[in-house]
């Protein structure tokens, strides 16, 4: 048994270690560049992207997941919450940000990506 | 270390689109839609089409020539497409995003097909799931314990398999991808859940020899039916979702596809997209009027509640405003088109809603907090359970340990926390315009919802505010009515002040010519002066006469017994001498009482601000049935007053027009611009009142406070359903009762859980603040307030 105590507390420290302490490295964007986000499968790709700081940045979503959870995507730092449609591209313009993470999800917080300023 | 990060103050301006910055989505993906003017016949189609095939980069081209539409497929610039079309002699422009019927459209398709879809994949694993269900309950074996069981087992287990990739594909898809990208969500419970299920079952049918005779139980049945239950939830999740959007599709569906306008002479109707500014149109009785404009010819009424709520038509004739969506009732008009597009009442009322929708007020940030931290929680509670259950759990310790641990992962739902604000705010937002209610965001609604002092502002909000002249009172010897009417006309002829408007009505009226006035001065909030006929005018409050050190005598007697009847005096001053009295009256509108008394009964104070002498306010106070008011306010101080209510530890809501009152309406806490029919000032407060009736205002407080209401039960019931719920998964009731959780239940109820949410969002929709429409009332009807008013000490 302790074997088995052992290796479930070791599985909540992978848990807590992968899904919250883990500094996953974000797509690089190109200054000036729009980015790209694909909406599907539950999850925008890239999750992470990395902007750099001082530029305003622009997003273009596109949606191609029809699962009514993917309908809304939140800025919370920026109060913007804007609709996507399916198979439709979604423009979002941010401003100039200081260094920082900027996290976006979806209205039910199951969808999540970050913006990393850096 | 924490850097501190960049908030704009304006958010909404630094959104736009690919396409327009106006907040619409892009086209299809490398596809282009023209407008194309000049097609008269169907053999146009062809050769349209063929140009635009010509130019290089388009892969296709099709035209509908009902709508008079091209769209093009391919990566082809659209300066090259629109000229291919003009070459071959047609007008061709690219439309400007995509019109809010055709997106509705496209977004009911693809939720549609999204429905069928999973309830195709419902009903797959449900046919595997039910029957073994049942085979249980019947009696029938659920163990391997024989080799026939074994391999019988085995063949559900493949079955059960081809429904988790059939059925149940996208859980289990979206679940690696969340795990690649660091985060976890609900695909990752389900998958998780039916999992370990599946796993367990088939590891008892492979190696029975490796766990004790107890524990050989499979549960195929339950992955099947959880998969089946979660896809049914969704898909009943999506239809539910649709309705609390009504409000929206209905606003959508009141701008008409057609137009019929008037060029070269002649009557054509042409695509809403393909009129102009300028445009003459014709609108005949019963049709929807197509675009905002101004009438030039014709008499009629027009249906407007659609867009303001005020139930009585309006009647319209040359010169009168019109809007898009509303509808003309009885005569022809015809009026000059001034906003199309997406400038038009309608177009912006839609896009303030959808804007206002999506937003999320502050209640719900303490669920989106908890929904971050939600899933790898549940696992870590799912991966405790199991280690409980495998210490200190009775035999089969295992097999207790896979139902407990599969339970709380598939019974949690972070889903219902995450929808329990969002939905109510799409409803209450929704309610709200029905009755003709801008609100610009979910902020302002749960702001509204906490008013405890509403500031009204006097003229125009509590009264009509178009004055006429009721007395008119000579106190020198050589001056007459009309000519201390003419005087004060022939001073105010340049004001626009509701005041001097009246008077010069007044004079119109009398057929007194006016004199010519040079010098003309505006006095901020006492009044003004000019010089007529040689000699200066003052026209004005008592103030001003003192100020200018007029002698008022026992003037002032009459000028406050006019002002205790609801009546502005003026006192007017000639070549430095009193001259006379005039006095305006700003009637009550006939249902401000009700709707104030509506303020009073939800626990709100009303305080009126006014310029008027402190006598008038006190009457019209009085008659309105107001709590406090300030007198002799200067506009500029307005702002002043609201913030004094607010160092007072009141939450103030402030409500005036749009424009005068505009840094009141922004120091409140929820600023309420009262508007004038469709002509409306969307920008300029939180919350846009489309009807001149303070009812506006009490509905806007009635449905915010059931919204915030409604978000607070979804909330506290998505809270209650979690906390109880997954220590009721764990087995915590076991030890006291013996009871454990079927996983089976706990999929049904964690697939019903957002259904019930969103439901329950869904009841807003017949929601109606009490009084809002089809009460008759006027201010004689009403009795007058015993204590009257009190000036509020604002010092």
């Amino acid at each position: 048994m302790m074997w088995i105590n052992l290796a479930g507390f070791l599985l909540i420290a992978l848990i807590a270690w992968w899904f919250w302490f883990y500094q996953a490295k974000g797509v690089e964007a190109q200054s000036g560049q729009a980015v790209e986000i694909l909406v599907h499968d539950g999850v925008y790709e890239p999750a992470r992207v990395q902007v750099p700081q001082g530029q305003p940045v622009e997003l273009v979503f596109l949606r191609q997941d029809a699962s009514p959870c993917a309908a809304m995507v939140e800025f919370p730092d920026f109060g913007i919450s804007r609709e996507l449609l399916v198979n439709k591209k979604t423009s979002i313009h941010l401003p100039a940000m200081l260094p920082g993470e900027y996290p976006f999800h979806c209205q039910m917080n199951m969808y999540q990506g970050s913006l990393l300023v850096k | 270390m924490k850097h501190e990060k960049h908030k704009p103050e304006k958010t909404h301006e630094d959104i736009s689109t690919a396409s327009t910055d106006n907040g619409e989505p892009m086209g299809e993906p490398g596809e282009t839609q023209l407008l194309i003017d000049g097609a008269s016949c169907s053999s146009c189609v062809l050769k349209i089409e063929q140009a635009l095939k010509a130019v290089p980069g388009v892969q296709s081209a099709s035209m509908n020539f009902a709508q008079k539409t091209a769209s093009v497929r391919g990566e082809a610039n659209i300066d090259a497409l629109v000229q291919a079309v003009e070459k071959i002699g047609y007008q061709a422009k690219p439309v400007d995003g995509l019109d809010d019927s055709r997106v509705l459209d496209e977004k009911e398709q693809a939720e549609q097909a999204y429905y069928r879809q999973l309830i195709r994949k419902t009903v797959v694993a449900l046919a595997l799931g039910i029957p073994l269900m049942l085979w249980g309950l019947l009696g029938g074996s659920v163990s391997v314990e024989s080799p026939v069981e074994r391999w019988s087992w085995f063949v559900v287990g493949v079955l059960t398999l081809g429904v988790m990739v059939w059925s149940g594909r996208h859980f289990y898809i979206g679940a690696w991808k969340s795990f690649k990208n660091h985060t976890a969500n609900m695909d990752t419970l389900i998958s998780l859940g039916t999992g370990a299920a599946w796993l367990y079952s088939m590891f008892v049918v492979l190696f029975p020899q490796w766990l004790p005779a107890m524990a050989r139980h499979v549960y195929f049945e339950a992955t099947a039916i959880i998969i089946g239950l979660i896809n049914l939830g969704l898909a009943l999740e999506v239809r539910a979702r649709g309705r609390t959007s009504e409000a929206i599709k209905r606003l959508i569906g009141l701008q008409p596809k057609t137009a019929r306008v008037i060029r070269n002479g002649q009557e054509q109707d042409v695509p809403i997209e393909a009129v102009r500014l300028g445009d003459m149109v014709r609108v005949r009785p019963g049709e929807k009027i197509p675009v905002d404009g101004v009438v030039t010819e014709g008499r009629s009424s027009v249906d407007e509640s659609m867009l303001t709520g005020e139930p009585m038509p309006v009647s319209k004739t040359v010169g009168d405003e019109v809007a898009a969506g509303t509808i003309n009732k009885s005569g022809t008009l015809v009026f000059k088109a001034t906003r199309v597009g997406k400038d038009t009442a309608l177009a912006r009322i839609i896009q303030l809603v959808k804007q206002a929708q999506g937003s999320k007020p502050s209640i719900g940030r303490l669920a989106d907090v908890i929904s971050a931290y939600f899933v790898p929680t549940v696992m870590i509670i799912a991966v405790l359970t199991a280690l409980a259950w495998l210490n200190f759990g009775p035999d089969p310790r295992i097999a207790f340990a896979v139902v407990t641990a599969t339970t709380v992962l598939i019974i949690a739902c972070p889903c219902a926390l995450g929808l329990a604000t969002p939905m109510s705010v799409m409803v209450g937002v929704g309610k709200a315009a029905e009755h003709g209610v801008l609100i610009r965001n979910g902020e302002a609604l749960q702001t509204a919802s906490k008013i405890t002092t509403m500031v009204l502002d006097k003229t125009g909000t509590i009264t009509e505010g178009t004055p006429r002249v009721t007395d008119i009172v000579p106190l020198a010897e050589d001056i007459d009515e009309n000519r201390l009417l003419q005087l004060a006309a022939s001073v105010e002829a340049g004001s626009e002040h509701p005041l001097a408007e009246a008077i010069v009505a007044e004079a119109k009226k009398r057929d007194l010519g006016l004199l010519p006035s040079s010098g003309f001065e505006a006095i901020a909030g006492h009044g003004v002066k000019a010089e007529v006929a040689g000699k200066e005018v003052l026209l004005g409050n008592e103030k001003l006469m003192r100020d200018m050190g007029v002698d008022l005598g026992d003037a002032t007697q009459r000028g406050q017994t006019l002002a205790r009847q609801a009546k502005t005096p003026m006192y007017l001053a000639y070549g430095g001498h009193l001259a006379g009295i005039i006095a305006v009256a700003d009637p009550i509108k006939p249902d401000s009482v009700e709707a104030i008394r509506r303020l009073h009964d939800d626990g709100i104070k009303v305080v009126m601000l006014t310029g008027d002498n402190r006598e008038t306010a006190e009457a019209v106070a009085r008659q309105a049935g107001i709590d406090e008011f300030v007198a002799e306010v200067l506009p500029e101080h307005k702002a002043e007053k609201v913030r004094v209510l607010q160092a007072a530890g009141e939450t103030v809501g402030m409500t005036g027009d749009g424009i005068n009152d505009a840094p009141a309406l922004a120091s409140a806490d929820v600023g309420f611009a009262i508007g004038t029919g469709t002509d409306v000032a969307i920008e300029s407060a939180d919350v846009t009142l489309m009807r001149g009736s303070l009812h506006g205002l009490a509905d806007a407080i009635a449905i915010s406070k059931a919204t915030v209401r409604n978000i607070k039960q979804n909330l506290f019931g998505a809270f209650i359903y979690n906390v109880l719920g997954v220590p009721i998964a764990a087995g915590v009731l076991y030890p006291f009762l013996g009871i454990l959780l079927n996983p089976i239940i706990a999929g049904a109820a964690m697939a019903f859980s957002s259904v019930t949410v969103v439901t329950n969002a869904n009841r807003l929709r017949f929601f109606r603040p009490r009084g809002s429409f089809g009460r008759k009332s006027s201010v004689s009807a009403q009795p007058l307030t015993e204590s009257g008013g009190k000036d509020h000490d604002v010092d």
